[in-house]
């Protein structure tokens, strides 16, 4: 571009930019003829008014007409603002159960997820350690297998103390043997003072009417203070789900043990 | 926009699956599971990671260990660390913020606070 081209360019722009100017001040003129028209016209009102009483009157009634339409505007936009913030409130209240509902399910889909993802006993067992300890905050527990023959829970898993520590019970004798029993969660508060042996939760697993094993909670992890609606939501997922699961893998790991057996015999005539 | 990448470092595979349920509401974020201490070490050297979630008790290496690993390398030193562990005394969590995490969250955790925490580390809204 030639230097006459760029001094052409920049007098265009600058020509360009005063016209603006020059319009916008017009504008400026317009407007401050029309207010100064509006001023007269209010300031002559108001001196007829003042000459007359009848004005006078008339303009007041005008303005306190004019002024209670306002009120009533300025009430009806509160109320509206009221009930959209009430409705806010209500929005938020309702993502926070949304939400909540939303964890809690998620808790409890992973959980049964992870119960049934094996067939192996020592697995699932791992895997109700794992939901008692990560998901409830139990700090000492134990897991107990029903034996059918016996009639006796057997503790097979644990978690804050030894396997051994834990007693055997009777189906039907003492907290444990009851809820295996009668099927109903034994669930205590953990404020309240408990003999050693007694537990705190018992989830009993049962398989419709088959006794299968229970879960015996003991004490908490020390940040836990209580029991939600999600802690006793997952003692039933347990009940149900940890019983299901065990129960497979029992029947999982006898018919792996008879095929053996099976197995074994067929070679052994067919050598 | 850059991706954030997580590493959950848990050896319970629920716990895992939690973690990554709590995390997969964070836009642009890569998740990346190991299941001890010992495993996550090797992924943190071998890869960038913006926000680790270590858990305390694991086999073969602790989440106290695997800590102390990292805030040993000086190429590591930006990447912010979380604990999440069942362990609630106030010792502990001294001495993991003493070797280095940035905070501690306890058991049974909610995934709404494991995702505050993790936004709140990685600074994004």
């Amino acid at each position: 571009m030639s230097h006459d081209d760029e001094l052409q360019r920049r007098a265009d722009e600058f020509l360009g930019i005063f016209r603006k100017g020059a319009d916008f001040t017009k504008q400026l003129l317009r407007e401050n003829e029309r207010l100064r028209r509006q001023i007269l016209a209010v300031d002559d009102r108001q001196t007829t008014a003042a000459q007359s009483d009848l004005e006078w009157d008339k303009l007041r009634v005008e303005l306190l007409e004019r002024i209670r339409g306002l009120e009533e505007e300025k009430r009806d936009v509160l109320e509206r603002l009221r009930a959209v913030e009430e409705e806010n409130r209500q929005f938020a209240s309702r993502y926070l159960e949304v939400e909540e509902e939303n964890n809690n399910l998620a808790n409890l889909y992973i959980s049964s997820f992870q119960l049934h993802s094996t067939l192996n006993l020592s697995e699932v067992l791992k895997i109700v350690l794992e939901i008692v300890i990560n998901l409830v905050g139990a700090e000492r527990f134990a897991i107990y297998v029903a034996d059918e023959r016996t009639r006796q829970l057997q503790p097979v898993a644990s978690e804050g103390d030894e396997l051994s520590s834990f007693p055997v019970f009777a189906i039907g004798d003492g907290i444990v043997g009851s809820a295996v029993a009668t099927g109903e969660t034994w669930c205590g508060d953990p404020e309240a003072e408990r003999a050693p042996s007694e537990p705190l939760v018992c989830i009993p697993l049962r398989l419709e009417d088959r006794p299968i094993g229970a879960i015996a909670i003991h004490s908490l992890l020390q940040q836990k203070g209580g029991f939600s609606p999600l802690d006793h939501e997952l003692f039933t997922l347990l009940a149900g789900h940890a019983a299901t699961a065990i129960f497979a893998a029992q029947l999982y790991g006898l018919s792996e043990r008879k095929l053996n057996t099976i197995q074994g015999f067929i070679d052994l005539l067919t050598k | 926009m850059d991706r954030h990448r997580i590493l959950i470092v848990e050896d319970s595979p629920t716990m895992r699956q939690l973690l990554v349920f709590a995390l997969k509401r964070l836009k642009n974020a890569d998740i990346v599971e190991a299941q001890d201490g010992m495993d996550g070490l090797r992924k943190v050297t071998s890869d960038h990671f913006d926000l680790a979630l270590v858990d305390i008790n694991m086999p073969v290496m602790d989440g106290l260990k695997l800590i102390s690993l990292i805030r040993g390398e000086d190429n590591l030193k930006d990447m912010r660390i979380c604990v999440i562990t069942t362990e609630g005394a106030s010792e502990d969590r001294d001495r993991a913020l003493a070797l280095g995490a940035d905070e501690y969250l306890t058991k049974p955790i909610q995934a709404h606070k494991v995702l505050a925490i993790a936004k709140s580390l990685l600074k994004v809204e």
